[in-house]
Formats: C-alpha cells, sequence, structure tokens
C-alpha cells in the first residue's frame, strides 16, 4: 500500500504541485519590501552607528584618556595618546577610531567611565578616499556636537536599564 | 492577408524576384522585432515574478514601475568591454554565442501565429523545429570548451548530456502528437485539433503525459531551473558561459529567452491547439496564440521560482527512467487510439 501510495504520488507530480501552489499563494501577498531612501525601517535608539566623542554642558570633553576602550576593542580599532594638560588634567592629545576595523560592538561605549565615546544612530555616511574612514578626535568631537540631542535623548531613554 | 496585399501594392514598382525578397524580408522583421521585445521584457517579468513570489518587489527604479529596465541592461551590456582570454580558441570562442542565438530564432519561420499568418509553411515544419532545436547544444559546447576553462567545460559536458538525453524523451512525445495529428505541418497540426468540443478536443487530453513530459522536456533544454546543472551559480559560477562578457554574454542570454518563449510557442501549438479558441462562441485569432504562449511562459518563471536543482543523476535518471518508457508506451496507446478512432478526438 505504502509503494502504491509512493507511485500515485509521484506520477500526479503531488509534491511538485504542492511546491507550486505555495509559490503561487506567496505571488499575491503583500509585499514587505522597504523602499530605502524613502522609507526606513524602525530605529532602536540602541542602535550602534557612527561613533561619536561627547562633551560637557559647559564645553569640557568628557574623555580623561583612561584607555579603557581601547582595551577593550575586540577589532584594535582604536588608537589613544595622552597628555597632562595645563590646569593638571589627562587628555588626549589623539584619539583615533579606524572605522574600516570597527565592528561595532558597542564594546567602547559600554566601558566607558565618563560616557565620552558613544556609538550614535547615525549610520549613512562613506568615504571618499584613503583615510577618510579613520576618525580623528576633531571628527569625533563635531559628530558628537552635531548629534548630542539625540545622543542625550537616548542615553537618558535606556538609562533605566544600564 | 491584407497587410501583405496593401505592401505588395505599395511596392509594385519592383522587379518579381526583388519584390519576393523585401515581402519576405518585411516579414522576418515583423517577426523578429516583437521576439526581441518579447525576450527583453521576459527577463523583466522573470525578476518580478520571481520577487513577487518571494514576496518582493523586484526592479522598479528605471523608469515607470521599472519598465525601462531591460533597456538599462541591454545598454550596459553593449556598452561593456568584450574579453577574449587568453587560452581561448578565438574563432570558436565568438562563434559559440551566435550557435546558440541562430537555431533558437530560425525556429521561429515555421511556427504559425494565426490560420494564414506563418513565415514559411513548410510541410515537415515539426522536424524543421525539433531539428534546429538540437542544434542550439553546439552553442553551449563549443562555449564551454572553447573557453578553455574547467567550469565553462564542466558546465558545456552537463549541458550536452542533459540536452541529448532529454531530446529523446522530447522526440518521442513529438511522434505522439504527430501519429494523433497524421502531419508534420504545424498549421495542420493545430487544424487536427479542431473540433466541436473546443478546448477538450486538444491533444493536451488525450496526450496527457507526453504533454508534461514535453514540457518538462522543454524546461531542461533551455536549461532553465529545476535543471540548469549546465549554468549552476552555486557550483561551477555560470557554466558554460563564465568566460563571457558584454555583448557575447548578452547573445547567450537572449538564446535562452528566445528558446524559453520558443518553447512555450510550441508547447501551445502542439498541444493546445495554438490560435484555436477555447470555447466556439470567441473567434480564433493570434490573441489564442499569444495567450497560451504566455501562459506557458510564465510557467517557465514560476518553476524556477518554486523548484531547487535537481541533482545531476536525479536528471539523467528522469530523462531515462521515466520519461523515455512513459513516452514509449504512449505513443503506442496513442497509435491504438487512431487506429480504433476513439471519439472526440480521432473518430474522423
Amino acid at each position: 500500500m505504502e509503494v502504491f501510495l509512493h507511485y500515485i504520488k509521484s506520477f500526479t507530480l503531488w509534491e511538485l504541485f504542492k511546491g507550486l501552489s505555495l509559490t503561487g499563494r506567496r505571488f499575491f501577498d503583500k509585499k514587505i519590501t522597504i523602499q530605502y531612501p524613502e522609507e526606513k525601517t524602525p530605529q532602536s535608539p540602541r542602535f550602534r552607528g557612527l561613533h561619536a566623542l561627547r562633551r560637557y554642558p559647559n564645553g569640557e570633553e568628557r574623555c580623561i584618556a583612561c584607555k579603557l576602550c581601547e582595551a577593550v576593542c575586540p577589532a584594535v580599532a582604536i588608537t589613544i595618546e595622552s597628555e597632562v594638560r595645563d590646569d593638571g588634567t589627562r587628555r588626549t592629545s589623539k584619539y583615533e577610531i579606524d572605522l574600516t576595523k570597527c565592528i561595532f560592538c558597542g564594546f567602547c561605549e559600554e566601558s566607558c567611565p565618563v560616557d565620552a565615546i558613544v556609538e550614535t544612530r547615525h549610520f549613512e555616511y562613506h568615504g571618499e578616499k584613503r583615510g577618510d574612514l579613520i576618525m580623528t578626535k576633531e571628527k569625533l568631537l563635531a559628530i558628537g556636537d552635531k548629534f548630542e540631542e539625540q545622543i542625550a535623548a537616548d542615553r537618558e531613554s535606556e538609562s533605566r536599564y544600564r | 492577408m491584407s497587410p501583405i496585399a496593401f505592401l505588395e501594392g505599395i511596392l509594385s514598382w519592383m522587379p518579381e524576384s526583388l519584390l519576393t525578397i523585401t515581402i519576405i524580408i518585411i516579414k522576418i522583421l515583423a517577426i523578429m522585432l516583437p521576439l526581441m521585445a518579447a525576450v527583453a521584457y521576459t527577463t523583466l517579468a522573470e525578476r518580478k515574478v520571481i520577487g513577487y513570489m518571494q514576496v518582493r518587489i523586484g526592479p522598479n527604479r528605471v523608469g515607470p514601475k521599472g519598465l525601462l529596465q531591460p533597456i538599462a541592461d541591454a545598454i550596459k551590456l553593449m556598452c561593456k568591454e568584450l574579453i577574449v582570454p587568453t587560452g581561448s580558441s578565438r574563432f570558436l570562442f565568438l562563434l559559440a554565442p551566435v550557435l546558440a542565438l541562430g537555431p533558437a530564432l530560425a525556429a521561429w519561420a515555421v511556427i504559425p501565429f494565426g490560420a494564414e499568418m506563418v513565415l514559411a509553411d513548410i510541410n515537415a515544419g515539426l522536424l524543421y523545429v525539433l531539428a534546429l532545436t538540437s542544434l542550439g547544444v553546439y552553442g553551449i559546447i563549443i562555449a564551454g570548451w572553447a573557453s578553455n576553462s574547467k567550469y565553462a567545460f564542466l558546465g558545456a559536458m552537463r549541458s550536452a548530456a542533459q540536452i541529448v538525453s532529454y531530446e529523446i524523451a522530447m522526440g518521442f512525445s513529438l511522434v505522439g502528437v504527430l501519429v494523433a495529428a497524421g502531419s508534420l505541418n504545424l498549421g495542420e497540426i493545430i487544424e487536427a485539433q479542431r473540433g466541436p468540443l473546443g478546448l477538450l478536443n486538444w491533444f493536451w487530453l488525450p496526450l496527457l503525459p507526453l504533454f508534461f513530459i514535453y514540457f518538462i522536456s522543454g524546461v531542461a533544454e533551455t536549461n532553465r531551473a529545476p535543471f540548469d546543472v549546465s549554468e549552476g551559480e552555486s557550483e561551477i559560477v555560470a557554466g558554460f558561459h563564465v568566460e563571457y562578457a558584454g555583448m557575447a554574454f548578452a547573445l547567450f542570454f537572449l538564446a535562452e529567452y528566445a528558446n524559453m518563449i520558443l518553447i512555450s510557442a510550441l508547447t501551445a501549438v502542439l498541444f493546445l491547439g495554438g490560435w484555436l479558441s477555447p470555447v466556439s462562441w470567441v473567434p480564433d485569432g493570434i490573441h489564442w496564440f499569444l495567450a497560451k504562449t504566455g501562459f506557458f511562459l510564465f510557467l517557465f518563471l514560476w518553476f524556477r521560482a518554486t523548484f531547487p536543482r535537481y541533482r545531476y543523476d536525479q536528471i539523467m535518471r528522469l530523462g531515462w527512467k521515466i520519461f523515455l518508457p512513459i513516452t514509449i508506451v504512449w505513443v503506442m496507446v496513442v497509435a491504438a487510439m487512431v487506429v480504433w478512432k476513439i471519439p472526440p478526438w480521432f473518430s474522423s
């Protein structure tokens, strides 16, 4: 009986028609494509995109050159050099993130004791020549200044879970 | 046919022989140009249909609703450099795409689009079609050999074995058709399917197994999914045309799609009564032929969206151990039906 049924099934192309009916039904489904530049998928406040260095409200940069982010970075994408400023505080003289190495894991942000290095929601950027994707301290601070409002709001909304 | 009479009227100042040739060339153009447009838009239809079946949208950026996509693709391919590999046999390398495309287009000469609309109403049309569709494999074999590349060669070997195997099953199902119709002329094959019952009089019903086998073999002959081992994107990159670029590649593409449309048209002619109307109260005409061809063309795309590729030995098993015996048995059944004049198909 089993064998007989098997023969019936293969000669009537049963499985093939089943497959065709599945794709046939999907043909009329509502399409779920997002038309990217015009439409965008919803973004989480925890989105890990382009990096930024933040400042305190009084304009002083937050980073104290503790080098925890440099140590934790699994891709070794961060390079930091520090010096003591005239007022006796330690600050970075060089803070570089190589975005071609970065894997956007967010460990740098997690390790930072002063919330200086953060990852913003911004992800639509590009480089046009070599070196454009090595973010220097100036660039990172500029990004921080530009998006500070959103960065602060995102940190605030997620602070309950930290 | 009135347009032809009209043309003859305009061109009556020409000498007799020149007039005949001019009329024939105009007829060829009247087939070729819409066919080329159809090939171009089949590529778009394929991407759209497969996209829809995968709950995507498909190309929709070039022109309104993506309708200019094939034009953009064609321009891109024409502008690209034609690279001939150093180790290749240059003459054969460039000859192969022409050999692939030529038969695919030439076979259209005998396809009847309507009652009188056929370029060459020759008495052995079916034989001519069978011969030309078999020739297409030379393009593939020569392309694979001339490329001097292992992937291209593998693809060509697979393709050759596959096409030769399915050619037999295909040939036998055509034998069934010509036994049933009693003629090799495609127009007469269509006329033999005319009857009071409309679509029940067509050959698909008495020849049902042959109908299925012919179309499936047709899919295998054109190297389309699920029989696309000669291309096998995921294992041998692109198979026989892996070394081709630019317009030479485009010719292979054109040949593949022209062959798809040809097999669809042939299935419509041989089993679904070509330009005959399925019901008696609607007139016959070319629109029926086009609708039936379009249906089979859609099936090609539907198959590609649905089935995974057969393993090579499964393809051989299907061709030799299943299709071939079934066709031979059914040819005998058809012969018996014809001899005993089984109504409603063979009563006259």
